[in-house]
């Protein structure tokens, strides 16, 4: 990477910052709107990692998949099951989070602790790649990465079938005890709506 | 400051701690688009995880830039079918609540 390492570290800096406070307001805002658009600050700062470790096809990749598609349809969710609902009360919630936050913690420790004390073999910068790393994935990807590849496009298709076939609603034709054709107009009618007013 | 790159070490515990705050939320919501999108966080450390070893460890072959993109590929079929899932939940429950999705209790 041509950038001087000053720059590095300030750009370091505020991306990892912007990742960890979003992710905090992900968690914890009160408002499930402000989350999912945190949400999608946080995939672009992580895509802006990535253009920090010289992978300029992987963070455009991020930014059209979890961005352009994976957090506008989060957004889609929301706007279809936003129903302002009172919470049903849970009497042991203060020692599940007592207990959850101490897990999370242990958990957060550990790792850093083998973050910190792991001697890891790193490789010299002269052989990098570089900015050719477009070029390498495209050679993996028709080469020793062919069968996942494929695999890949499989599991796709069987996701866009799968999410059809469950999100879709269920409207008869026929009336099953009478055989007679049923009038769609009265099904949407009676049904629930799945917006309602918000006061 | 005379390195010559950021340490390593940085990034992994960024890409640490967005999973233990992704393991926070799934265990803490109760709204369920709220559990995926705390899924989705994990995943995204997962992912930062994949390409720091790929530019620091094996910085010639990046294999680990491969398998960012495969796990992309899995979240993106994952949300496609959570969501749907949720929907077809929320129609006949009326709620998004994770406490009242009880249908496997016995």
């Amino acid at each position: 990477m041509s950038i001087a390492i000053t720059t590095q570290f300030i750009c370091f800096t505020i991306l990892s910052l912007v990742i960890l406070i979003g992710a905090l307001g992900v968690v914890l805002l009160e408002s499930i709107v402000y989350s999912a658009f945190l949400l999608g600050g946080v995939f672009m700062s992580v895509a802006g990692l990535y253009l920090l470790l010289n992978a300029s096809f992987v963070a455009a990749a991020q930014v059209l998949v979890y961005v352009g598609a994976v957090n506008v349809l989060i957004i889609f969710a929301i706007m279809l099951v936003n129903k302002k609902e009172d919470l049903k009360p849970i009497n042991d919630i203060k020692s599940r989070r007592i207990i959850s936050t101490s897990i999370c913690l242990t958990l957060l420790s550990l790792l850093i602790r083998v973050d910190l004390t792991n001697v890891w073999s790193l490789t010299s910068p002269q052989n990098s790649i570089g900015e050719e790393s477009t070029i390498r994935i495209g050679e993996h990807l028709f080469s020793d990465y062919l069968l996942p590849f494929e695999v890949a496009s499989v599991l796709l298709l069987m996701a866009m079938i799968g999410a059809i076939v469950l999100a879709r609603r269920d409207v008869m034709s026929k009336d099953i005890s009478t055989g007679l054709p049923v009038d769609q107009e009265l099904i949407e009618k009676s049904s629930e709506p799945l917006l309602t007013n918000k006061n | 400051m005379n390195l010559e790159s950021i340490p390593i070490q940085a990034f992994l515990i960024v890409s640490s701690a967005l999973f233990c705050i992704g393991i926070w939320g799934l265990l803490n919501s109760r709204n369920a688009v709220r559990v995926l999108m705390s899924i989705e966080l994990m995943l995204n450390a997962v992912n930062i995880n994949l390409m720091t070893f790929s530019s620091y460890v094996d910085n010639n072959l990046i294999q680990g830039q491969v398998f960012t993109i495969f796990v992309i590929t899995v979240a993106a079929a994952e949300a496609a079918v959570g969501l749907a899932i949720l929907l077809s939940l929320y129609r006949n429950r009326v709620t998004v609540d994770m406490e009242s999705f009880n249908l496997l209790k016995w």
